[in-house]
């Protein structure tokens, strides 16, 4: 975690980093009412939902929710399963 | 005159709401301007103490309300600033005393005799919150750069914009630049990064502001205090000027200091 952090700061890091990073997610999840449990099975319900349509890769699906100013956006990001690893 | 009304909230308590009020209302005062100030932390009186004005009191914000009173029989004159007024909170009733709509009648009075009414909100989400927001046209967040000051900050600019007033603005309250520096608390452009609103001030962690409370004295009266010129700056703001934001780096300052000490001072 400390190195995720270290990465994404670019630093090394401090109390003030630490403070902030915590504030930004906690803010996300005040501002928008989910959790990360909620997050979580939000994701799963999607991935079910659109595996009916077309076959994805579950694993590598995300879902996150981007702040930009005061506005959030949800972004998912799922890939398709190539047509080469596509089960015929 | 069509004065405008200024709520000052927070969220937290103890962030510095009250000594911002008080500020606010000496600088807009010394800039020429006519101020009410209203105490609307109905139950907890403060804004008499910091104002220096304990002592003048006979009528207050409920006495208003409910007709026991004129308005300006419950407005004090300030000792330093004639063109400056403090309505008190009551003391002995709480906050259900008031409705937001009451706070918007007295406000629309008040506008046609002042240029600027700043209510001091109290801490917290409640009631109190929602009569000191009513009336306003516009409405500063005070927070200090600090975990939970910033997240209820957060909290509060949501409402505030669920309730239609616009973008709050910010005052950052208490910002050492020293513990910044040594990155052991957040800066001023951290806190502005996460709650995402125009800043109008950053005011310094200054042991002056203490000690003028103590005396009822508002630091903004303090001209060599840093805190003071501050609340100055966003005074000037306030009013429609662009002012440099102030040099916050603590060596320079107290090298400053030390220099004005060997100089007599200025």
């Amino acid at each position: 975690m400390t190195s995720l952090i270290d990465r994404l700061f670019g630093k090394s890091k401090t109390s003030a980093n630490h403070a902030k990073e915590r504030l930004h997610l906690v803010l996300i999840h005040d501002r928008t009412d989910l959790t990360p449990e909620d997050l979580q099975s939000l994701k799963n319900r999607l991935i079910a939902v659109i595996s009916e349509f077309v076959e994805i890769n579950a694993e590598d699906t995300e879902i996150q929710i981007e702040v930009e100013g005061r506005e959030q956006t949800l972004i998912a990001n799922i890939p398709l399963k190539s047509p080469r690893t596509r089960r015929s | 005159m069509n004065g405008t009304v200024i709520t000052i909230t927070s969220g937290k308590g103890g962030v510095g709401k009250t000594t911002a009020t008080a500020n606010l209302g000496i600088a807009l005062a010394s800039l020429g301007q006519k101020v009410v100030c209203i105490d609307a932390d109905i139950g907890l009186r403060n804004l008499d103490v910091v104002m220096g004005l304990e002592n003048r009191i006979v009528y207050d914000l409920v006495d208003a309300v409910e007709g026991r009173c004129r308005l300006s029989q419950a407005m004090i004159r300030d000792k330093r600033h004639p063109s400056l007024f403090l309505i008190p909170a009551a003391q002995s009733r709480d906050k259900t005393a008031i409705a937001p709509s009451d706070m918007v009648f007295l406000c629309n009075e008040l506008r046609s005799e002042v240029d600027w009414i700043i209510i001091d909100s109290p801490a917290g989400i409640e009631r109190g919150f929602r009569n000191a927001i009513a009336p306003a046209n516009e409405v500063l967040v005070v927070t200090n750069p600090e975990v939970s000051a910033v997240r209820d900050a957060d909290r509060i600019i949501g409402l505030i914009e669920a309730e239609e007033k616009g973008t709050a603005k910010l005052v950052i309250n208490r910002l050492n630049p020293e513990k910044v520096k040594k990155g052991d608390m957040l800066s001023a452009s951290d806190v502005v990064e996460l709650l995402a609103i125009p800043l109008i001030g950053i005011v310094p962690e200054d042991e002056a502001v203490l000690v003028s409370i103590n005396h009822g004295y508002p630091v903004v009266l303090n001209e060599r205090s840093e805190a003071g010129k501050a609340f100055m700056n966003i005074g000037r703001r306030l009013l429609g000027e662009e002012v440099p934001w102030m040099e916050l780096d603590s060596r320079k300052g107290l090298f400053n200091r030390i220099g004005k000490l060997f100089s007599g001072g200025n």
